[in-house]
């Protein structure tokens, strides 16, 4: 509890002890002994509302101060009313009036208030606990010694030093020294990033083992941990549909209520229906339900824990309209390279001729492709497992697109496509397996051939599986590659629909196509690498972009953003919003339900003051404590 | 130009909107956020508009509808 909270507090335990004893004192009969049976009242009257002006001055003056600036609708407004109109039964004497329940109006609802504000507080923290990835201070070398300046004082291109245990400030290249990286505050990934001289290291990662001296590439205010919690906190001003409607419904419902409280205290005495007392109470009862505060908290309260909770694991969702929306995607559509697959090529295979060994096929192509450093010659290299001695290459060349040739010990070796084989009278033949075949030809005789392809990520068919699990009813991929290619991925991994050999303008179109197909009620998510498809992220219902550690791109153009590459995160950011949106509706059916049950009880004169008091009070600290469950995202 | 300030302290939603209506109605101001969850405040001032002269204006409207509430600037 903060100072104001804690000064607070005490004058509530104050208050509650005096009100205690009076109440104590008026049980036991005393006052009527003492002051006769009129006389008690008025006793009573001013015994209970010393408790009622401690506990509720600061509520009162409020009141007063919104009156005159003549936007009197609020809480504190409802509340002095009420509470005041409760001491007012003084007046009906003859009535046998409870000024307990008007001192006890304002009690508890100071107890809840004061709540309220300290769960309110607590979530923040937390909340800001989890995002607390902002780096403090930065080591910049000066003089011979270390000194630490303020990140965002540090230019581009200096030379900071990041020692073990100390947050990386400011993105940037190493320069000298090795370490592991804790990156969970930024991805969610437990496993450390091992990082030496050369590699790019972003903002926010943890340095855990050796000290590195690092070169900044950016000013601490475009560094990925700036980014991130720029985004992070800015979530909340993109309000959601739902957030939207608790505001506007807040706006009416105060002051309906309000005037029918009025209404239920005057018409009908005046109609001659019964005694003013009794109306008056009714109504000031209604007055004590009538405030929407339950909602108007715990609503964005919830939304923001999601975010928050989900930033934690690594999601990081722009809004809560894009929490909301995210909730009701019933398609996914996917591009392929990059999201389902990793986007490298890799050996997937190799098939030998009859009596010759797969090693030999696989040696003499690395050795053919030793020079070459497109990717497929990348790839080979990377699967051949021996030391290249380059100097048994001879006459290594490209083959005009189709291949590359070389002489390798005085052997002539070929390593390309179909057309290259033909060419030089090899007889080669088709592989069953789809991706790109190379074949491999030693002094004219047919070796065998190497198939390499994009690979599949680990859990990109569980990903699907969980998202169809999840309500979402299409999951659709959009790919450049070859009809084949894609369909074989896609059988792998179970899409419904491939839509494959598309250029770079079509994938829009292709998701134009699928929005306008789209049941109005339901939902389009994009998810993208980021590369080349902000177009196609902005004009999905949700573009979701992943693997965007430092890519500034994709931050850019997505709503959603996953910072590690792992699919599977799509379908956890679902559930993180599936499960926000349900505490939400919980918490609209929950309050409005007990509400309206009491407004009626009240107006029927069932519901006594008390059960008001919980109508208010206890429903609000209900709802903020089901809406702190939003936070709590590491299960799903 | 666009800034943000800390609030303290802001500690329920309706008083937040209500803030947030009211600057959004000071002279010079184009744009305004309060946020209660992170106790903040977004002011945008209107093209043309002295940024300094229209946060004056905030802060002494902010002390009339909020007086517990204070712009930390």
């Amino acid at each position: 509890m903060n100072k104001k909270q804690l000064k607070w507090r005490n004058r509530i335990i104050v208050a509650l002890a005096i009100f205690a004893v009076v109440m104590a004192v008026e049980e036991t009969g005393l006052l009527e002994s003492l002051f006769g049976p009129t006389g008690s009242v008025y006793a009573s009257f001013v015994f209970f509302l010393i408790p009622y002006l401690i506990a509720g001055y600061k509520t009162l003056l409020e009141a007063v101060h919104n009156i005159r600036r003549g936007d009197p609708f609020d809480e504190a407004f409802l509340m002095s009313v009420a509470s005041l109109g409760a001491f007012a039964m003084v007046f009906f004497p003859e009535t046998d009036p409870h000024m307990a329940e008007g001192a006890a109006v304002m009690l508890f609802y100071q107890v809840g208030e004061l709540f309220q504000s300290y769960a309110v507080g607590q979530s923040r923290k937390s909340i800001s606990a989890m995002m607390d990835i902002a780096p403090d201070y930065a080591n910049i070398e000066q003089d011979g010694g270390l000194a630490e300046v303020d990140p965002d004082d540090v230019a581009v291109g200096s030379v900071i030093v990041v020692k073990p245990g100390e947050r990386v400030p400011i993105d940037g290249v190493v320069l000298e020294g090795s370490s592991q990286l804790d990156t969970a505050a930024l991805t969610g990934e437990s496993i450390p990033r091992h990082v030496e001289a050369g590699a790019n290291v972003i903002s926010g990662c943890i340095n855990m083992t050796g000290t590195l001296r690092m070169q900044t590439t950016k000013p601490f205010g475009e560094s990925t941990v700036a980014r991130i919690l720029e985004l992070v906190e800015n979530a909340s001003e993109k309000k959601a549909k739902t957030e939207n409607f608790i505001t506007r419904f807040a706006r009416w419902y105060t002051p309906v209520v309000t005037f029918s409280a009025l209404a239920i205290a005057v018409i009908p005495p005046l109609a001659g229906m019964g005694a003013w007392s009794d109306w008056i109470l009714r109504g000031l009862t209604f007055l004590v339900v009538s405030c929407p505060c339950a909602l108007v908290i715990s609503v964005p309260l919830s939304f923001f824990g999601g975010i928050g909770g989900a930033s934690k694991i690594g999601i990081l969702v722009k809004g809560s309209n894009y929490l909301e929306q995210l909730a009701h995607v019933d398609t996914v559509v996917f591009d392929k390279t990059g999201t389902l697959t990793s986007g490298t090529f890799n050996v997937v295979a190799v098939h030998p001729e009859a009596g010759i060994d797969p090693d030999y096929v696989l040696s003499n192509a690395a050795y053919a492709e030793a020079f070459s450093d497109h990717p497929i010659a990348l790839s080979i290299k990377k699967a051949y497992a021996g030391d290249i001695d380059q100097r048994r290459i001879k006459d290594a060349r490209e083959e005009s697109g189709h291949g590359v040739s070389a002489t390798v010990d005085e052997r002539v070796v070929l390593v390309g496509n179909d057309k290259l084989m033909a060419e030089h009278g090899a007889s080669w033949h088709d592989c069953k397996l789809t991706g790109t075949i190379l074949h491999v030809a030693v002094d004219g005789a047919y070796a065998g051939h190497i198939v390499i392809a994009d690979v599949v990520k680990a859990d990109a068919a569980e990903t699907i599986k969980d998202l169809h699990d999840a309500g979402v009813k299409k999951c659709v991929m959009l790919t450049g590659d070859r009809r084949d290619v894609a369909e074989a991925v896609a059988n792998k991994i179970g899409i419904d629909e491939v839509h494959a050999q598309l250029l770079p303008e079509d994938k829009v179109n292709a998701v134009e196509r699928l929005l306008a197909d789209q049941d109005p009620n339901s939902k389009l998510a994009f998810v993208g690498d980021g590369i080349n498809d902000a177009p196609v992220l902005m004009r999905a219902d949700v573009g979701i972009a992943m693997g965007a550690m430092g890519s500034d791109a994709a931050i850019e153009a997505a709503d959603v953003v996953l910072m590690d590459d792992k699919p599977s995160n799509i379908a956890r950011a679902m559930r993180v919003a599936r499960k926000t949106m349900r505490i939400v509706w919980q918490n609209i059916v929950f309050a409005l339900g007990v509400k309206i049950a009491i407004l009626v009880l009240a107006a029927l004169g069932i519901a006594n003051m008390w059960l008001a008091v919980f109508g208010d009070v206890g429903v609000a600290m209900i709802a903020i404590l089901n809406a702190m469950r939003c936070m709590r995202v590491e299960k799903l | 130009m666009r800034k943000s300030f800390k609030l303290d302290e802001i500690d329920c939603a309706m008083c937040a909107q209500k803030l947030e209506d009211a600057i959004k109605k000071v002279d010079g101001v184009a744009d305004a956020r309060v946020n209660f969850l992170t106790q903040k405040l977004t002011l945008t001032s209107e093209d043309g508009a002295d940024f300094n002269d229209v946060l004056d204006r905030v802060v002494k409207l902010t002390a009339d509808v909020e007086p517990d509430c204070e712009i930390l600037r």
